[in-house]
């Protein structure tokens, strides 16, 4: 509570002080009493059951929804607004999540005061208190789903105003919210909240066994639920790890792939893209050079110039990349980015010369972050650069290398969340070659025999 | 599939075996549904609209059927129309007059209507899995239905009704995951007391809320009529959504295992294809021994990773047979290669039987022998690096003949007779 700003302190304040008048306000009239605790009970246990759902943003971008919407749903139909208001003060009681009492006070406020309301728009719209009637069929679908969307709107306007207050949310311009999974969220707590109504329906037929059974379908997907984000988290962890595994032959390179992941990311990000695609940039960003491993070792270390036949080989890298990761299915845009990562927009990259507009988005992200780790990074040759030097680098080279939208997207979000260069490593000790250059380096491009510079 | 990859279990043993379990339940399944849609036919459709939402509930059930991680087909929401119309005692109050035939008939036309734009797609169903789903209706409405008049759930005793949905429905579903377990060791070969437990693991967590839903609906629908169909089959929906999102992670989990075990092939370590080999054959000796599915998972990891230690090597070892290069080399590779795994921070357990892969059957140390699985990896490496790329069924008879004289030493003479069990198996795939 110390920590809290000012305005939210107030605004904490004013949630609840109205959510108690409401309580005390009453009337209490015509609710069951046993009835209520049932309800109470059963909105306790479903909201210590919250299920995570990870909606694919990575880290920190999670969203609960949580199956209690169906039990302070029905007590919108079974007890009218004030039982709703009851039945949702009772997550003060919520002792499983271990939050403050703060936290707990202002979440009872919010729902007591989300399922009020709900409860007047159900009445408004002709809805009628009580267990509902066989003739009530089909009609009170209607008020019903009123009911849940002022729910829904008034739950998240209340948390909306405690995020404003706290100074975490800013208003994003609405081109770039994240459509789809809220749209998936959404459809997700309809179907609890539908649950609801049933509750309500069967209240009187099999009272308490109704409970039971509507809880363990909830359950088994919470259960599900967690098996997959689980499941997720390993995929992920396994992903990082066998990439990097790639990599640990060259001291110099070590890191190179989780860091073009992250700052592929960024530009994704930066960009407003979807969060699926974001994801997808990343791992084409992770796995961009797991075709180096075809390329022989003293091809890669080897110091001074080129042959023809070596350089092709470290240019049909990407298309090994491509090879060994196009059986994942779940990649498809980031194969694109995989293959295409050292073409440039004057056409003069590998290994299909594509030009300009041609080239997979992913593909000039990509390109844009992997240069720009190599800059920051320090190589045998020479030392790691500082990030300005990097970004003047890079906009030297963007329009003839680079795409100039990926480079300024990378240097806005380099300039707001700031970029952690790689640790200078010790090279290794045991008279191992180390590799003379680095094919991504644009200030020290390859030098092949008889050529000159390319 | 790698393409070129020679598989030693494919292509051998003659003709396509016949599985007779599965056989006999497609062939239950079909009679069934014919004779019940002749038979309604011919004595008329009873409460025809109450019908036709079910038909079409199934119908929509069985489009969006998704598939588990073991290859098993479910459509929830089918199963779940077809338990609650089975169960039907009353709409609305109005009670319903429709025969256990007329249930069958509806649940064949409903998934049949379904799985139709599949099979227009190319996506045909598993018929094993299609016809128990119907054959579960088929039992459930048989002991039910003649009974529906008597059971009406009356507010009075409303317990009694209950009681006997719930052990209907858990009866039909054991029923179901043991003729599911049957085809299962039928087709992978594996004992069938393991292909059991197995079944029963993976249905579980579905089987219930499927069940669940099913009585919830035949209740709901004396409540609220027809109109309780489309709301109460939400949460079920919920309930698909999470099991298709894991299914999907499995999945391509396994993918990426897969690809990305395939770098030290292209880094010239290993020969094309070595990996998935001894995976395959691994697996096939683990249905063999009886493991169970977590294990046999577990084992496929850890096969396909089981070489990724060469990464960390300077030079590849010559044609990267593992089984040719000096008993410390190969200790240290499969060290490092444990080092990478157990880096993840989630496969430890795969990580060990990597670690673990090349110490003999006695083990070294005070460590006990090594884990099955890890003998496993071993016999099969060992196989795959003798045979390499030849498909002469007498080389890898004598490559087996020479395991055997090994055997007592390096290799458990178990796993490798269990290995030319599952070589001389053909496997037929659908």
């Amino acid at each position: 509570m110390r920590s809290l700003p000012v305005a939210a302190r107030l605004y904490v304040g004013l949630v609840v002080l109205s959510a108690l008048a409401v309580l005390a306000a009453g009337p209490y009239s015509g609710i069951e009493p046993v009835t209520l605790v049932l309800l109470a009970v059963l909105f306790l246990v479903a909201e210590s059951i919250s299920t995570m759902v990870d909606n694919g943003g990575g880290e920190g971008d999670r969203t609960g929804i949580s199956p209690s919407s169906s039990a302070a749903l029905a007590a919108v139909v079974l007890t009218g607004p004030v039982g709703a208001a009851v039945v949702g003060f009772c997550s003060v009681l919520v002792v499983l999540r271990r939050q403050n009492l703060v936290k707990r006070f202002f979440n009872g406020a919010q729902f007591a005061l989300a399922g009020y309301a709900a409860g007047h728009a159900y009445l408004l719209l002709g809805g009628r208190m009580g267990v509902p009637d066989r003739d009530d069929f089909p009609w009170i679908v209607l008020p019903y789903t009123a009911a849940i969307l002022v729910h829904t709107a008034v739950n998240g306007a209340l948390i909306a105003g405690l995020l404003r207050c706290l100074g975490v949310l800013q208003l994003r311009r609405p081109g770039r919210m994240r459509w789809r999974p809220v749209v998936g969220l959404e459809l997700a707590s309809l179907g609890y909240a539908m649950l609801g109504l049933l509750i309500a329906a069967i209240w009187d037929l099999v009272g308490l066994f109704a409970v039971l059974l509507v809880l363990l379908p909830l359950f088994i997907a919470r259960w599900a639920f967690y098996q997959y984000v689980a499941e997720q988290h390993a995929h992920d962890a396994t992903l990082a790890t066998l990439a990097q595994a790639v990599e640990t032959k060259d001291y110099y390179t070590r890191g190179h792939c989780m860091r073009v992941s992250k700052a592929s990311g960024m530009i994704a990000q930066e960009l407003g893209l979807s969060a699926e695609r974001v994801r997808n940039v990343r791992y084409a960003g992770m796995l961009h050079d797991i075709g180096k491993l075809g390329v022989p070792t003293k091809v890669l270390q080897k110091s001074g110039g080129l042959t023809e036949e070596e350089f092709a080989a470290i240019q049909l890298h990407p298309m090994r990349g491509y090879e060994i990761v196009r059986e994942i299915g779940f990649l498809d845009e980031a194969l694109a980015g995989i293959m295409h990562h050292h073409e440039k927009m004057n056409g003069r990259g590998y290994p299909m010369g594509l030009a300009g507009e041609d080239i997979p988005e992913c593909a000039r992200i990509v390109s844009v972050a992997d240069v720009f780790d190599c800059i920051t990074s320090t190589r045998s040759y020479r030392k790691a650069r500082s990030v300005e030097e990097a970004v003047a680098e890079l906009r030297r080279c963007a329009g003839e290398q680079f795409d100039p939208r990926m480079v300024e997207a990378l240097v806005r979000a380099v300039e707001r969340d700031g970029w952690d260069p790689p640790v200078d490593i010790e090279p290794p000790d045991d008279g191992a070659d180390v590799a003379q250059q680095d094919h991504d380096d644009p200030s020290v491009p390859l030098r092949v025999a008889g050529e000159g510079d390319r | 599939m790698a393409q070129g990859a020679r598989s030693p279990l494919r292509g051998r043993g003659g003709p396509t075996r016949i599985d007779p379990v599965r056989m006999w339940v497609i062939a239950a399944a079909v009679v069934c549904g014919l004779g019940a849609l002749v038979w309604t036919l011919a004595a008329g459709f009873a409460d025809t609209q109450v019908a036709l939402a079910f038909g079409v509930l199934i119908a929509v059930g069985e489009l969006v059927r998704i598939t588990l991680p073991g290859r098993r087909e479910t459509a929830p929401i089918a199963s779940a129309g077809a338990i609650g119309y089975a169960l039907l005692a009353d709409i609305g109050g109005r009670p319903v007059h429709h025969s256990a035939e007329q249930v069958v008939a509806v649940v064949a036309l409903g998934l049949a209507l379904g799985e139709l734009p599949h099979i227009a797609v190319g996506r045909g169903p598993r018929w094993s899995d299609l016809s128990r789903r119907l054959l579960t209706a088929v039992a459930l409405a048989a002991a039910f239905r003649p009974f529906a008049d008597l059971l009406s759930p009356a507010p009075r005793d409303w317990w009694l009704t209950l009681a006997v949905m719930i052990a209907l429905v858990l009866a039909a579903w054991c029923v179901d995951a043991a003729l599911a377990a049957l085809i299962r060791a039928e087709r992978v070969g594996t004992r069938i007391s393991v292909a059991l437990r197995d079944e029963f693991r993976a249905q579980f967590g579905i089987g219930m809320a499927i069940g669940a839903t099913g009585i919830l609906i035949s209740l709901a629908c004396t409540a609220t009529g027809l109109v309780g169909l489309l709301v109460f089959i939400a949460p079920l929906l919920v309930t698909q959504v999470a099991f298709r999102r894991f299914a999907d992670i499995r999945l391509t989990y396994l993918q990426t295992v897969r690809a990305l075990s395939r770098v030290t092939e292209v880094g010239g370590y290993v020969e094309a294809g070595h990996s998935r080999r001894v995976s395959e054959l691994a697996t096939a000796i683990g249905c063999e021994l009886g493991m169970r599915e977590s294990e046999l998972r577990e084992l496929e990891y850890a096969a396909l990773m089981h070489d990724i230690g060469q990464l960390s090597l300077r030079d590849p070892i010559a044609s990267g047979a593992t089984v040719l290069a000096a008993p410390r080399e190969q200790r240290r590779i499969a060290e490092l290669g444990s080092a990478i795994i157990r880096e993840t921070g989630v496969l430890d357990p795969v990580a060990e039987l990597v670690r673990r892969q090349c110490e003999g059957c006695e083990g070294d140390g005070a460590a006990g022998p090594p884990p099955l699985g890890s003998r496993i990896i071993k016999v099969a490496n060992a196989f795959d690096d003798l045979v390499g790329e030849s498909v002469d069924p007498d080389r890898g008879e004598a490559v087996l003949e020479r395991l055997r004289m090994d055997s007592g030493g390096e290799y458990d003479p178990e796993v490798v007779e269990a290995a030319a069990r599952a070589l001389h198996r053909a496997r037929p795939r659908w």
